[in-house]
């Protein structure tokens, strides 16, 4: 029931104005999920990285089952940018809800080039995925290098006038470098983060467990990482930042987003729970009235100090 | 006429064709040494099921721990008169075990139907089902529904001894004449199996085979099918994220007309995929 006292759920992600602040992580959703949910009840919908080529990702098997997490090894398939425009655009049309197209590339000019290409008023944003630990050999991703990621953000930036997002990634020592070049670069908005950069081995066979040895970790075992991050890069940049990592119900993003984060994805849930999306916007919107808030905005940042300053005991001998 | 495995998929309506169900178990229990029955009222939803579908379920923890990800497994049995569905299933891993824990009046997660089901030609007159192991579960509602819609079926059922023979009652029930091939005595290597299918089929022709389980039947069924020029489909598996087609875990390489393969997602594309797309394992 909604009475004139529904709390606001809307939140702005630089240029946007998004209904509520939970969306899909890149990759976790596809058009199977229109037949399940409501997608037009969500902020927005982030589709499926793309790349400039066509991709058949990496070699089967893609994923390893841990406690409370999984280890996936993809590689970005991608049938390229016109599929994009012609058959994924086009199945999410009935949604109302912002599109937001992921991208990926081999060089930052392709970034760029590809921003240029597919800027279309159906795409609301377009997310920098430089983060994505399955491409190249060792994991390694354009976010895992500064200059790398000022210069994939700047040139998408140049070639569109549609919001650029950046997703970092976490396999860094200090993330707040990342989330400041980034945000000098011209991003609208941080996705904090991708997937933690992880191996999977059977004792048994004596073999790794996944086709291409190491994969990304996610799941809600990773939330306390991502989180710790989310907390961090908030603090360091002015542009919003999106919580992503481990997310299953309404309780964890508002976790994130008393952390700093204003809006959060949710990403490896969605393959198990399809309705945990849905079910987090309501939960929210109960979570604000239950605390008195007006608008889910208030909760960003909100985090209370545990102690007030200078109450730790003095350390003695 | 009434709704059958071999009718379209049905139009997204104006609820959602898959559903989260949570369905009551009617009963679990172990038909033999190593297989379950496991039985569960099913919601409309879950009804509207088609052979060759599977439901993705979320299996209960076990000393073992949760199993993160659900568990696809493929439909036994669709009983739309008594409002249930049937899985047949082999208790191997963690999932499995969880499973087997279920007892009647205890509630299944179960997210479906899922998957892109069996495919009869137009005016199919007689099929032949060739399967093994509990690979014979996921085409008994085939069997059931084909026999619906006038085709006679012969079911040729692998195993590696008459006692672990799957699915003989179920398919004969379903109308389906049934022979059965072992290894205990040699009948079921493929070298035997030919002349044997080739004399059931010069005495009444089959227009389409279906196949499961086992990479020597596919590899026989696919050399009958071209031999005889009629189609065929083979139902697979592979370990899955997501079941909706989202996470592209479960992919499989196809091989497409052209030449050349390519990756298909087995829980979305499949899991049912032509004799002449697959490529054996």
């Amino acid at each position: 029931m909604v009475s004139s006292t529904a709390p606001d759920l809307s939140v702005r992600i630089g240029s946007l104005t998004l209904k509520n602040p939970v969306m899909p992580a890149s990759g976790t959703i596809a058009e199977g999920m229109t037949q399940v949910i409501d997608m037009g009840r969500l902020g927005a919908i982030v589709l499926k990285t793309i790349t400039p080529d066509l991709r058949q990702g990496t070699l089967p098997p893609r994923v390893a089952e841990y406690r409370d997490a999984t280890l996936f090894s993809i590689g970005i398939p991608s049938k390229g940018p016109d599929y994009l425009l012609e058959h994924t655009l086009p199945a999410y049309a009935a949604c109302d809800a912002p599109l937001i197209a992921s991208v990926s590339a081999d060089t930052a000019e392709d970034f760029g080039k590809l921003a240029a290409y597919i800027s279309d008023p159906r795409i609301a944003a377009i997310e920098a995925n430089i983060s994505c630990p399955n491409l190249k050999a060792d994991g390694r991703a354009f976010g895992m290098d500064p200059e790398a990621t000022r210069e994939v953000i700047e040139r998408m930036v140049a070639a569109t006038r549609t919001p650029v997002w950046a997703k970092l990634t976490p396999n860094v020592g200090d993330i707040t470098v990342f989330a400041r070049v980034a945000e000098e670069a011209g991003a609208e908005a941080l996705i904090v983060g991708n997937a933690i950069l992880g191996m999977a081995v059977n004792a048994e066979t004596m073999r790794p467990r996944l086709g291409n040895v190491m994969g990304g970790l996610t799941g809600p075992a990773v939330k306390p990482i991502l989180l710790r991050m989310v907390h961090q890069c908030a603090k360091a940049v002015r542009i919003p930042v999106i919580g992503c990592g481990g997310i299953t119900c309404g309780e964890d993003a508002v976790e994130y987003m008393l952390a700093g984060a204003t809006a959060v994805q949710v990403g490896t849930a969605n393959f198990i729970h399809p309705h945990t999306m849905t079910e987090a916007v309501d939960w929210i919107a109960e979570y604000c009235t239950r605390h008195g808030l007006s608008a889910a905005r208030e909760i960003t940042g909100a985090l209370r100090p545990l102690h007030a300053p200078a109450t730790a005991p003095t350390e003695t001998v | 006429m009434p709704d059958t495995a071999l009718s379209p998929a049905p139009e997204a309506r104006a609820g959602f064709p898959i559903e989260e169900a949570l369905c009551e178990i009617v009963s679990n229990d172990a038909v033999n040494a190593e297989y379950r029955l496991m039985i569960a009222r099913a919601p409309e939803a879950a009804l509207r099921a088609r052979a060759g579908q599977f439901f993705h379920l979320l299996c209960p923890a076990t000393e073992a721990g949760q199993p993160f990800l659900r568990r696809p497994m493929s439909i036994y049995r669709i009983d739309r008169a008594r409002g249930e569905i049937g899985f047949l299933y082999k208790v191997t891993g963690k999932g499995t075990r969880g499973l087997a824990t279920l007892r009647p009046g205890e509630t299944l997660n179960a997210l479906g139907p899922l998957g892109r089901g069996f495919t009869l030609p137009q005016g199919t007159r007689h099929v032949m089902i060739l399967g093994r192991g509990v690979g014979l579960a996921t085409m008994a509602p085939l069997a059931r529904l084909a026999a619906e819609s006038g085709a006679a079926v012969t079911a040729v059922l692998s195993a590696r001894s008459p006692e672990l023979v799957m699915s003989r009652a179920e398919l004969a029930a379903a109308g389906a004449r049934v022979i059965e091939v072992v290894d205990t005595d040699g009948s079921s290597a493929p070298e035997e199996m030919e002349p044997h299918l080739t004399a059931l089929h010069d005495e009444r022709a089959f227009d389409y085979i279906a196949t499961c389980g086992s990479n020597r039947l596919f590899r026989l069924a696919r050399g009958l099918a071209r031999s005889w020029g009629i189609t065929g489909e083979i139902a697979l598996e592979q370990h899955m994220g997501c079941g909706l087609g989202m996470c592209y875990a479960c992919v499989i390489p196809v091989a497409l007309p052209g030449g050349g393969e390519e990756y298909r997602r087995v829980c979305w594309d499949g899991p049912v995929f032509t004799l002449e797309e697959a490529m054996g394992w």
